[in-house]
């Protein structure tokens, strides 16, 4: 940190504000992807001592203040969006110590918080922010029926604490072979997995017309049901994990049964399906473009974002979750190979900024470059999804937290 | 809805019949491919070039008006297409190949040639990376799981049409052998090592055995008396003695890296180091021992321990040590259908856009000891060649065609060859996560 940030951070400490400290930057690339327009030929980004953007434009227009740090790029882009992962609570070394995405003793457990499992400082975070990628919807992993929460990080910070956008965003259900427990333990079936997931719903809207009636007839709290509680006042969707078309279709029945806010997720099959999908209004978190095709994903597309685009579905892009090598894929390189199937540069990088951020319902706080927003960017040498390409520069909140080309 | 996947189905049904009614009657045996930006690996790039191949074989190449056109030829004007090598992968586990069982850690015996799947969908998606020839091999959870099959990827009903013929009329494989954690069986129980110095004196033991072997053979020369009985997996360690069959060997680690080098000189054969994840910690060590490294290309380290600090620097970095340098799909563990990408990323990471492409293709072949008939395009090799949309190193370029010994073997154009490029219904109908899961 330099005198000046130290010094500005004392002074908003004073102010009392509850920010980190942040050097002023000004970032001036060649080409502005502002994601909120037309990209700007030589423009300038200004982010205060706030963290958050107070300016965008081209450069002739925009004066860069005195003491301000002045980054340049061929290209800046939005700090990128990976619309869901596991990475923080899945590590590196993927030794059972780092593996917390998936807790297998019961199969419906939406009481699990993200928060309690998320270790900031784990090396994949590190490895992701390095490639540009500055927020990420991460925390509980398809494999159980209800698997638990998730939450929107930042990728920065030494403890959750720091790095919290939404402690918690969605609740990861699994549909399909993933979701199914193994032996005799139910569920063991496709139907049975509906049933069950069904009966907790109902359950929970017992819970919830109970708890909201009179004080002297309410249940005692019950950290499940209020979890699902959640959902059925629309207040967070389901992530429902759903590859095959019946798995896609039961999601969407469950959905309208209960009249819950769901977010399709991995969707395989999806561009079987897109009318259905489209009817019911569902947004689409599209399975990794590379991700591999066996089992029930034996039937993925690298096109499937592109078809997704094409029915008019909105759909963000992911890096998934991977159980060994590599341990996490990176939404950068997704992004890459989308745009290389189907999907227009712009397209593919909207699908792992804006369009990933509404999707997160946190479109008010990053994934485009306009006055006001948190102050992520990303900085490249050139084409951001050409492969021969570097990430030269990654800025959170107005910090310059990279500096390594990757 | 479940009509419309009859009706799709029935199409593809449709086309791969009529596609696999018979290929190569359909395919003239002289072709000219003109107006191609070619980079022949062989020389420097030509910017607008012709490509003359007849009978599977490459009979000229040349920039425009250098080289005639045969009256014969089928001409294909490919519009300032590029046309490059097809490529060389020297470690893939596509074709559900499976290797040595749980009963021993070391089968020299076994064959992947016993055990592949032609009619697997990898092969296709194989076909549309661009990739011509691949090293299948068996797993990494044997110190030595099997001899491995050098494909070409001709197409066909048996593994006999994909095989590649010796001049000693032997076909072309190697063998392969792992070290580290993979091999490695901490239970303590059975036939299988518990520790890296336990790994190392198993291998070290079959070796001996292989010399005393050779030994006896060469001593009883033609006394069919003397000769000791066959031993199937001691006759393909004596290949590797007398340099006739070359050793992968699966090695991660820096210190693992160095037993390679270590065994391989004390039974002076040269090993191909493969993975050589920590490649670059001793980049320097591996250039002077002269082994080959095939080297992966992948989006993050970790995912097991061993693999922590792999990097894509390795590739960088042997190549400044003077190591020669090839890459590898590891199918499942990369797509064979992203392997231009392993040369694009490894540049990205510092290595030189010539060496990478060397990477894809001629060090490949120089691996597998097929330089002489594949991996550049030049006057009486293979033809053997892709044409790509653009750029080899640019994500936007697309494997148009991949041609194998004069025969055209996927078209991008073709909807049966688009689904298996891209994925969709029926991509990969029935492929599971082999046992090389556990690979890499």
């Amino acid at each position: 940190m330099t005198v000046r940030g130290g010094a500005v951070l004392l002074v908003l400490v004073a102010l009392g504000y509850a920010i980190p400290a942040s050097a002023q930057v000004a970032v001036r690339a060649d080409t502005v992807h502002t994601m909120a327009g037309p990209a700007i030929a030589d423009g300038i980004v200004l982010v205060g001592a706030d963290g958050k953007i107070e300016r965008v434009g081209r450069a002739a227009d925009v004066r860069v203040p005195a003491g301000y740090r002045t980054l340049r790029a061929r290209v800046v882009t939005p700090g990128l969006i990976d619309a869901h992962t596991v990475v923080g609570l899945s590590g590196m070394l993927n030794q059972p110590h780092d593996q917390m995405q998936l807790e297998r003793s019961a199969p419906l457990q939406p009481e699990l918080r993200a928060v309690d499992a998320y270790n900031a400082r784990e090396a994949l975070v590190e490895w992701l922010r390095r490639h540009g990628i500055t927020t990420l919807h991460t925390g509980h992993g398809p494999g159980a029926l209800i698997s638990g929460q998730t939450m929107i990080v930042k990728t920065r910070g030494d403890e959750v604490d720091e790095a919290v956008v939404e402690p918690m965003a969605m609740i990861a259900v699994t549909l399909g072979d993933a979701g199914l427990a193994e032996g005799d333990r139910a569920p063991g079936t496709r139907a049975k997995a509906v049933a069950l997931l069904r009966g907790e719903l109902l359950k929970a809207r017992d819970y919830l017309s109970k708890r909201e009636g009179p004080e002297d007839k309410r249940p005692a709290r019950d950290l499940r049901l209020d979890a699902l509680s959640q959902v059925l006042k629309k207040e967070r969707p389901l992530l429902v994990t759903a590859h095959r078309a019946t798995d896609i279709g039961n999601a969407l029945r469950v959905a309208r049964e209960f009249d819950i806010p769901i977010v399709l997720d991995g969707a395989a099959e999806a561009y079987l399906v897109t009318d259905t999908i489209k009817a019911a209004g569902v947004p689409v978190i599209v399975h990794p473009t590379m991700m591999r095709a066996f089992g029930e994903t034996e039937n993925l597309s690298m096109e499937t974002a592109s078809r997704l685009r094409a029915a008019g579905i909105p759909f963000a892009l992911q890096s998934g979750y991977e159980s060994y090598v590599p341990k996490t894929r990176v939404v950068l390189f997704e992004a890459a190979l989308a745009a290389a199937r189907g999907l227009t540069p712009e397209q593919a990088l909207a699908a792992v900024t804006i369009d990933a951020a509404r999707i997160l319902r946190i479109e008010g706080r990053v994934g485009s470059l306009e006055t006001g927003k948190d102050g992520d960017l990303a900085l490249f040498d050139g084409d951001p999804f050409e492969y021969t390409s570097h990430v030269t520069g990654v800025v959170i909140d107005g910090r310059v937290v990279s500096e390594t080309p990757q | 809805m479940s009509l419309r996947y009859a009706a799709a189905r029935a199409v593809a049904v449709w086309l791969a019949l009529s596609l696999s009614a018979g290929p190569a009657a359909a395919q003239s045996s002289t072709h000219a491919f003109t107006n191609a930006r070619i980079l022949s690996i062989a020389g420097a790039p030509i910017d607008k070039g012709t490509l003359v191949v007849r009978d599977g074989k490459i009979v000229a190449v040349g920039p425009a008006g250098s080289v005639p056109l045969p009256p014969d030829a089928e001409t294909h004007d490919l519009g300032g297409k590029l046309v490059m090598p097809g490529l060389v992968d020297t470690h893939s586990h596509i074709g559900g190949v499976a290797g040595g069982d749980g009963s021993a850690p070391l089968q020299p015996d076994v064959r992947v040639l016993d055990s592949l799947d032609v009619r697997s969908t990898g092969l296709r998606r194989a076909q549309a990376g661009g990739l011509t020839t691949v090293n299948v091999m068996p797993g990494s959870g044997h110190l030595l799981s099997g001899q491995t099959l050098y494909l070409k990827l001709r197409g066909g009903t048996t593994v006999d049409d994909y095989l590649i013929k010796l001049a000693d009329g032997r076909v072309a494989g190697g063998l392969k052998m792992a070290n580290g954690t993979n091999s490695i069986r901490t239970s303590g129980a059975g036939p299988f090592p518990g520790t890296r110095a336990k790994s190392a004196a198993l291998v070290r033991e079959q070796f001996v055995k292989a010399l005393e072997y050779r030994d006896k053979v060469r001593k009883a020369g033609d006394d069919a008396e003397k000769r000791p009985a066959r031993d199937l997996g001691m006759e393909s360690l004596v290949e590797v003695l007398d340099g006739t069959r070359t050793v992968h060997f699966h090695t991660h680690r820096h210190d693992d890296i160095i037993t390679v080098l270590r065994l391989a000189r004390e039974f002076n054969f040269t090993p191909v180091l493969q993975h050589v994840s920590e490649g670059w910690k001793v980049a320097d060590e591996i250039a002077r021992s002269g082994a080959g490294s095939s080297v992966i290309v992948i989006d993050s380290p970790g995912g097991k321990l061993e693999a922590v600090d792999l990097a894509m620097t390795t590739g960088a970095a042997l190549e400044k040590a003077g190591a020669l340098v090839a890459f590898h799909t590891d199918d499942w563990i990369t797509d064979s259908r992203h392997f231009l990408r392993s040369a694009g990323l490894a540049v990205r990471a510092g290595m030189s856009r010539e060496k990478a492409l060397e990477a894809l293709t001629i060090n490949g072949a120089r691996l597998l000891k097929l330089e002489d008939r594949i991996g550049s395009l030049a006057p009486g090799k293979d033809a053997d060649f892709i044409v790509l949309s653009g750029d080899p190193l640019s994500v936007y370029t697309r494997v148009e065609q991949t041609w194998v010994e004069g025969r055209k073997v996927f078209d991008l154009s073709s909807p049966e060859d688009h689904l298996y490029a891209v994925g969709g219904y029926g991509a990969t109908r029935g492929e599971t996560m082999h046992a090389d899961e556990e690979e890499q």
